[in-house]
């Protein structure tokens, strides 16, 4: 048999994991409001659709820059051409002047600090590459995005070792539990090379505090290790507390001369969230650091973003009036869509966290499960896969160490949808709890504990490859 | 904000201060050399003519005059959801109607005497993500790709930097105008033994880069052989394919394999990209054809860190997808690159220089073996040198390509206007002029 590598046959792409089943389902009965009004209503989804028609109507405004014409010239052969993985000096330009109007320009950045790179993948990949060995670790936060596991481990050989929030002071990084996992990584004899955040967080919808901020930075100061800041969705902050990016907290007095330290806070951005434009493959690191950057930006070449969109984003991004007006009215949709999320949950006797960012909401099940466990909370989802209808993703596949929590997206639907899934979970809610006041409770629980059973027999037991169902695969979630 | 750094307190990783990126070796120093002085016809024609960029600049105007015609393929068409689905769309498959085309596009560069399976068709951005990929794939850190020298010298970051697996050379030479022997494949393969390290895949260029030669038919055959006695995996990266200067002449590994009913193929993986043939390297288009299921399915996974963006990957499955156009295409750049290929063979003859006999690619492959002083490299570096400060020709010396005989360079044609390949054609007749009167008064230069 000819081999193949180690990293081909292990399974840290993290795609076999049971989080793709409810994707599966989705793609076999995918909501239709006309062709499929009972399908599965897909909320496991963290994409930003509330903007389009800001950008269609700029492109109608500004037909050129698609048509590779710059004031009325054809730049075609420029464009096609150009390969520097410097970048366009044009869009690295317009790229961090937006970045900074997203932190209301209370901090700038320097193009020349900036690496492109195709979407925050391959950034928060290269950045391992840069700043890790095989078996060293970053210390992440979790609930953590599930693509982390992927995109930080697979082909870098670097380890995760968890930062364990709790609900019990609403999922907050605290200084024991970085302690904690510092102590973990050690006796796993894991030389730990730094703290990866997600700021605003994927999946909790929440920005990291003052506290937290200055709490973090402390802690790679002390323990001389790095920090990397995955601000993705910094542009989706719609409610107070104001976004308050790491860089604000060093410069500060007690870090502004602190040079080594400054050195080891990277920055990953990206426009699939803000914008909506997964597509397009814009990814950035930003970097302090001349030997991450120069590194980085060689380590680019394996994943450039194309020079035809790098053009059109350069020209869409260095209209100020548009970026001003899509930034606020963003902003206002998004803050819209997750008060409607709440309120219906609400409604229906299901909180969620206090939120003020990104594309979902992190929503308390915890009443709803039929014990305190994760068995419980795959019994709750599978339910509400087949049975309500919604795929939504549960918060182990986010590593949360407390059973009972979901991220549910806002972003990726119309209004409509998300009314009818709001109907469908308050219609679920009020069964739950209503049969759970029922004699039969028991017996139903059997009876459906035993369609489960057959349904987790046929699917491991189909012999096909879970991937040979799934129509479409994305990349993120 | 200056920063003074003496040493990182916090080690960068090994890999990202080594220097396996290969940048610093000369082939990078010529082209700052061009970018300090770039020569233009009109504000600096002094300045230094770049012949070490292989590009393709023959065939723009076919591409603009497409484009011209069929602008909406760049503009989302009418459709309102057109610009929406395309932004979102950032599926590892790949858009469907591109993957078509391109499988259709590579049969038509193949001129139909190989198919390909649009299903067997993974995208990644560029030719570059697309070698590292396999190698991450079918390589274990520490295990080796056979590479046949000389080679393109940025193959050393792409297959080693990240992956940390190692090159060993087959060394190929001038007796048998380079093409690879079964003993040379028996040697390299010996010498890796020799060191303790396994083989995991054998890495051809067809047509090569640097030579501008198809590999002949049987010597793929004794490759295929080879990869197959040692039950290891053959890589061809075919991104010159588009680049033949004749109809027929060009042999795909596919091919073979139709012919051998793809008995054993399972072990074969080809690279292609549009940088070359459609001289758009700025879109960062390549991918990967593997016959191997297995393969197909971890590099569509692996194709997440590196994905072409979906706006480009719609405009260029329209394009592909125009029969016409492709047709034309290929047959008219075909055409050019063999007049371009002719001309500078010829300024080089008129001058006293031979080339390899070429038929493919946007490079020629030149010996120099009569000018060096002693037949070792630290000679055609000297000579590389002196081409560069005094012809200000910026060209590629074959020690950068890991050629193991002194002496040849690789010189583009297709990057520049006919005009200024007269130019540097007039430079090196200069150049072999004062190299004469100098050997005649037996100063060495």
């Amino acid at each position: 048999m000819k081999l193949l590598s180690r990293k081909a046959t292990c399974n840290s792409h993290g795609q076999d994991s049971s989080y793709f089943l409810g994707w599966q389902e989705y793609e076999k009965n995918p909501y239709d409001v006309v062709q499929n009004p009972s399908g599965i209503i897909q909320m496991g989804l963290a994409e930003n659709q509330l903007s389009f028609d800001l950008l269609e109507s700029w492109l109608a405004n500004n037909p050129d820059p698609a048509i590779f014409k710059r004031d009325g010239q054809s730049i075609f052969r420029e464009l096609a051409l150009f390969q520097d993985y410097h970048g366009l000096p044009a869009f690295k330009n317009a790229l961090v002047e937006f970045m900074a109007e997203i932190r209301g320009n209370r901090v700038s950045f320097d193009p020349k600090k900036l690496v492109l790179t195709a979407g925050a993948t391959s950034a928060n990949e290269t950045l391992m590459f840069c700043l890790a060995e095989p078996g060293e670790a970053f210390l992440l936060p979790t609930p953590y995005y599930p693509g982390f596991d992927r995109d930080l481990k697979w082909r870098t050989g670097v380890e995760i070792v968890p930062i364990h929030c709790s609900s019990t002071n609403s999922f907050r990084v605290t200084e024991s539990a970085l302690e904690e996992a510092y102590e973990a990584a050690k006796k796993r004899n894991l030389k730990v090379k730094g703290v990866l955040v997600t700021n605003p967080s994927n999946p909790l919808g929440t920005t990291l505090s003052l506290d937290e901020l200055n709490l973090l930075v402390s802690f790679i100061s002390l323990k001389n290790i790095h920090l990397i800041s995955d601000e993705i969705y910094s542009g989706t902050v719609f409610s107070s507390p104001e976004f308050v990016s790491v860089m604000e907290i060093l410069n500060k007095k007690k870090y502004s001369a602190d040079v080594e330290l400054w050195n080891r806070v990277h920055i990953v951005y990206s426009l699939s969230k803000d914008l909506g434009l997964p597509g397009f493959r814009v990814g950035a690191i930003y970097s302090n650091d001349e030997m991450v950057v120069s590194a980085a930006t060689k380590m680019s070449s394996f994943g450039l973003v194309s020079s035809q969109t790098q053009y059109l984003l350069s020209a869409m991004l260095s209209d100020k009036k548009f970026t001003r007006n899509y930034i606020s009215e963003n902003q206002k949709r998004l803050k819209q869509r997750q008060e409607k999320l709440i309120s219906g949950f609400r409604s229906a006797g299901i909180s969620c966290l206090e939120s003020n960012a990104g594309l979902f909401c992190w929503v308390d099940m915890r009443h709803l499960l039929s014990s305190n466990t994760f068995d419980a909370e795959m019994e709750l989802w599978k339910k509400i896969v087949y049975d309500v209808g919604l795929n939504i993703s549960p918060g182990s596949s986010c590593h949360c160490s407390e059973p009972g929590w979901f991220r549910v997206c806002f972003a990726n639907m119309s209004a409509e949808t998300l009314t009818l899934a709001i109907q469908r979970i308050k219609d679920f809610a009020e069964l739950t709890v209503a049969s759970s006041s029922r004699r039969s409770h028991q017996s139903m629980k059997n009876s459906r504990r035993r369609s489960l059973t057959k349904w987790v027999f046929r699917l491991s037991f189909d012999g096909r490859e879970p991937d040979e169902r799934i129509q479409l695969q994305i990349i993120s979630y | 904000m200056a920063v003074e750094i003496e040493q990182p307190s916090v080690r960068l990783s090994r890999v990202a201060v080594s220097e396996t990126h290969g940048e610093d070796s000369p082939y990078f120093a010529g082209w700052k050399a061009y970018d300090e002085n770039p020569y233009d016809e009109l504000s600096n024609p002094s300045g230094v003519i770049q012949m070490g960029l292989a590009e393709n600049q023959v065939s723009f105007d076919l591409l603009e005059e497409y484009l011209e015609q069929h602008s909406e393929v760049a503009s989302w068409g009418k459709k309102v959801s057109g610009f929406r689905e395309n932004a979102l769309f950032q599926d590892y498959h790949g858009l469907l109607s591109f993957r078509k085309a391109m499988a259709s596009f590579m049969g038509e560069v193949r001129e139909g005497r190989a198919s390909f399976d649009p299903d067997r068709i993974v995208l990644t951005a560029g030719a570059t993500a697309a070698n590292e990929l396999l190698t991450f794939i079918l390589a274990n850190p520490g295990d080796a790709l056979l590479v046949p020298t000389p080679y393109y010298p940025g193959f050393d970051r792409d297959l080693r930097w990240r992956t940390g697996v190692k090159i060993v050379p087959i060394h190929c030479d001038s007796s048998n105008n380079f093409q690879v022997t079964a003993e040379a494949l028996e040697a390299a393969y010996r010498s890796a033994e020799a060191m303790s390290v396994k083989v995991s895949a054998v890495l051809i260029t067809n047509p090569s880069n640097p030579l501008g030669i198809t590999i002949d038919r049987p010597v793929l055959d004794e490759i295929l052989n080879f990869v197959g006695r040692k039950n290891i995996h053959l890589v061809s990266d075919e991104i010159y394919s588009g680049s033949v200067f004749s109809s027929g002449e060009f042999v795909s590994v596919a091919e073979v394999l139709q012919s051998r009913d793809f008995k054993d193929a399972e072990r074969v993986h080809i690279v292609y990209s549009l940088s070359k043939d459609l001289g758009l390297p700025g879109f960062r288009v390549g991918t990967i054809y593997s016959y191997n299921d297995a393969v197909v399915n971890t590099a569509r996974r692996m194709s997440s860190f590196t994905l072409i963006s979906s706006q480009t990957q719609q405009l260029l499955a329209a394009m592909l997808s125009d029969d016409e156009f492709t047709k034309n295409y290929v047959r008219t750049n075909r055409e050019r690159l063999r007049k371009r290929y002719e001309k500078i063979i010829l300024g080089l003859r008129n001058g006293g220089i031979e080339c390899l006999k070429g038929n493919a690619g946007l490079f020629c492959w030149m010996n120099l073996k009569p000018l060096l002083e002693n037949a070792t490299r630290e000679s055609e570096l000297k000579l590389w040198k002196s081409i560069l400060n005094e012809a200000k020709l910026n060209i590629s010396p074959g020690s950068s390509c890991h050629c193991s005989e002194p002496g040849w360079f690789r010189v583009c044609f297709a990057n520049m206007s006919e005009k200024t390949l007269e130019v540097a054609l007039k430079r090196i007749h200069n150049l072999m002029e004062n190299t004469k009167i100098s050997l005649h008064n037996v100063i060495s230069f």
